[in-house]
């Protein structure tokens, strides 16, 4: 019995808050991005359509959709790399359309499929950028070693960039983006392309940037599960709209069901042993349904609703786990994945948004909520 | 563009700034221009260049010093030897003169180091990067062609180094001040026609995604112009302007039309700026000595030389044209870059 709690403790403590957050509710320091009804359009195509956008100092903000969803015309756009057809952006309180060069000093940007002179040593690179970007060579060696540190590539700092893997380079790419000290970075799909420990290892180095540094970090991708392993919060791209923003809980909240999930891991022996973890589980409240596994023993999941009582309801599963002499080998809410969210999103028509009003909070999901 | 900071650990008028303060530099131009020079100077490209430029006034020499050594009791008399050295060549293969090497070379001078000037970046996927820097758009063009033409500077007085050395050290021909002076001209002039195929270079560069693409029209483009470009404009210019008038007034005119034609050229513009130039007893419209024999011929016939400020006053509207035409051509890729999407 002490070493299944000992197991779960864990994962009780990893459990996200499933109330929506109130850090993301104050109004505290003025966003690093904010967008005003943005659009580019190419021809008839509409890019990017009405965008309203807004990412705040020391958040990880992850914009999410696939391919052609107007992510990377967004990015350029708010690095003054192409212009608005209508409405407007203001990055670190500047505008890119008018002070590119401004914006472009004080935002580190890594490119969709970023390259680099392979001629060149990753150094040289760095170098090149550092002098681009006015460090005098005193202060840009220093730097350079920094960030060739911080990505871990100061062993190969002095070969060609031509002998660097996939995944090197996209390091080098990070810091390239970090050798002029930024105070925002934008990274266009950091991990495509890149090996599952790689993926790894630069999101880690992502989250030890924001509490390091204190950057903000908006960054693009499709893939969802990285995505959420690392943001704070996400906007859903789709067509060249932003169809829902916030954490990833409240997005579950805006497009999910309305209910929770929990998987409880149970131990038991005997037919009488299952009847009794049945009728315990059903009768917590706002437990709506229990699906039970096969031969009894194994993972139960615990179907909550509304999806909001799932702390309460994951409490009360361990008090009549105790009460009841159930055996408990694991508890865990299940975290609603952004692949389900992200289906659902698109698949939902766009209905016309209520949220766009401008309001400090306007960025919580619920207002974003389609009618 | 006037710089304040010079980003290479240069002069900062700013007063020195604690690190997070942040300078937006000026001059990014001349941070790609110093890494494009180095680039270009430790390419395999300007390697292959250099010898075959070297090649190329070094073989006319050979023949011409032979012509020269051969004549010399003759040629003591024969003013603006030095310049000989430039425009004589071997009897039996008129074409292997230094002038008409470098008039042929020249072109592909300019486009080899331009043709993949923008789209390898582009394919290189390092243009995003470094226009996600604090410079200029146009930085990074005006960059690459101040990059292209120092090179050319570079290649073109190495060429005329050799070849002057040559004529000083081996030949014992000393230059007179003014043949300094002409020379000086030619140079400026042939780096003015080599800054126009850069120019071009740079334009297909910014136009086509593809290196190759851009490499082959440039090419493309350089043959037809040298090889059957006058024969063409030759019979556009007789059907356009057929000499048929009964008055003389009326064929002066005809032939001034087709000249106008041929002109359109830059290669056409350039052999009479050399012309003119390089043999100071000659006019535009006089065809050029292949030999000494025909040097001291022309000389004998015009016995007075043509003073250097004549000879310029007499190219100036070819020099201009040339300019002109550079000018255009990078103003062409100017607004074709600044206009186009960073992304392909």
């Amino acid at each position: 019995m002490s070493e299944s709690v000992t197991a779960l403790e864990p994962d009780i403590a990893a459990a996200p808050v499933l109330e929506p957050t109130e850090a993301n509710e104050s109004h505290g320091p003025e966003p690093v991005i904010r967008t005003r009804r943005l659009t580019k359009k190419y021809g008839d195509l509409t890019a990017v359509n009405k965008l309203d956008l807004e990412v705040f100092p020391g958040e990880i903000f992850g914009l999410l959709g696939q391919n052609g969803a107007g992510k990377t015309t967004t990015i350029l756009m708010l690095l003054g790399l192409s212009e608005p057809t209508s409405g407007e952006a203001a990055v670190m309180g500047l505008d890119p359309a008018w002070e590119p060069r401004e914006v472009k000093r004080r935002v580190g940007y890594l490119p969709d499929a970023v390259g680099f002179y392979d001629d060149l040593t990753g150094r040289q690179n760095l170098r090149y950028t550092a002098r681009l970007n006015g460090l005098r060579r005193d202060e840009a060696e220093p730097a350079i070693d920094e960030v060739l540190d911080q990505v871990g590539l100061t062993s190969r700092a002095n070969d060609p960039v031509g002998q660097y893997s996939r995944g090197m380079r996209q390091r080098l790419g990070i810091a390239d983006a970090l050798v002029k000290s930024p105070d925002l970075l934008i990274l266009d799909e950091p991990t495509t392309s890149i090996d599952p420990l790689g993926v790894v290892e630069i999101l880690d180095l992502l989250r030890r940037l924001v509490t390091e540094r204190g950057l903000s970090i908006m960054l693009s991708s499709h893939l969802l599960s990285q995505v959420q392993s690392v943001c704070d919060r996400i906007g859903i791209f789709a067509s060249g709209r932003l169809i829902g923003v916030g954490t990833v809980d409240a997005l579950a909240a805006q497009f999910g069901d309305g209910t929770a999930v929990i998987e409880v891991g149970l131990e038991l022996p005997t037919p009488a042993d299952v009847d009794r973890a049945g009728t315990a589980l059903r009768g917590i409240a706002a437990v709506e349904s229990v699906e039970a596994p096969a031969g009894g023993s194994g993972t139960w999941r615990i179907h909550v609703r509304p999806a909001h009582a799932e702390g309460r309801v994951r409490q009360d599963i361990l008090v009549a786990a105790v009460n009841s002499g159930l055996r408990l080998t694991a508890l865990r809410p299940v975290v609603p994945s952004l692949d389900e969210i992200y289906r659902v999103a698109i698949e939902r028509p766009i209905v016309k948004r209520t949220g766009v009003k401008r309001r400090g909070s306007g960025r919580q999901a619920g207002e974003r909520r389609p009618e | 563009m006037s710089a304040t900071t010079v980003p290479n650990g240069g002069v900062v008028e700013e007063p020195p700034t604690p690190r997070r303060e942040l300078r937006v530099p000026h001059g990014g131009w001349r941070v790609i221009a110093a890494k494009e020079l180095g680039d270009d100077l430790l390419s395999v490209r300007f390697i292959v260049l250099l010898i075959v430029l070297g090649m190329a006034a070094m073989i006319p020499l050979y023949s011409a010093a032979d012509q020269i050594r051969q004549h010399a009791q003759d040629a003591t008399g024969v003013p603006a030897i030095f310049l000989a050295l430039f425009i004589i060549g071997s009897p039996d293969y008129t074409f292997l003169r230094v002038d008409s090497f470098v008039a042929i070379i020249a072109p592909l001078l300019g486009l080899a180091f331009a043709f993949d000037a923008i789209n390898g970046e582009r394919s290189e996927g390092t243009l995003p990067r470094l226009l996600a820097q604090p410079i200029y758009r146009d930085d990074v063009i005006n960059g690459k062609f101040a990059a292209g033409l120092a090179v050319i500077g570079v290649v073109l007085l190495a060429i005329v180094g050799i070849v002057a050395g040559f004529g000083i050290f081996r030949l014992g021909i000393v230059p007179a001040p003014e043949e300094v002076l002409r020379l000086g001209a030619w140079i400026l002039v042939t780096f003015v026609y080599v800054g126009l195929w850069l120019a071009f270079g740079l334009l297909l560069s910014v136009v086509f995604r593809r290196a190759a693409t851009s490499a082959l029209i440039g090419f493309g483009v350089w043959f037809l112009f040298t090889t059957f470009g006058p024969l063409i404009l030759d019979l556009v210019a007789k059907a356009i302007s057929p000499v048929t008038g009964t008055t003389i007034a009326q064929q002066i005119g005809q032939l001034q039309a087709q000249q106008f034609i041929t002109r359109l050229l830059p290669g056409e513009l350039y052999s009479e700026v050399t012309a003119v130039l390089l043999n100071p007893t000659n006019n535009p419209q006089a065809t050029l000595p292949g030999s000494l024999g025909q040097v001291q011929q022309a000389q004998q016939q015009l016995p007075t030389l043509l003073a250097f400020d004549q000879s310029i006053l007499l190219v100036w509207p070819q020099v201009v044209v040339l300019v002109a035409m550079m000018v255009a051509c990078f103003a062409l890729a100017y607004v074709a870059f600044m206009r186009q999407e960073v992304r392909a």
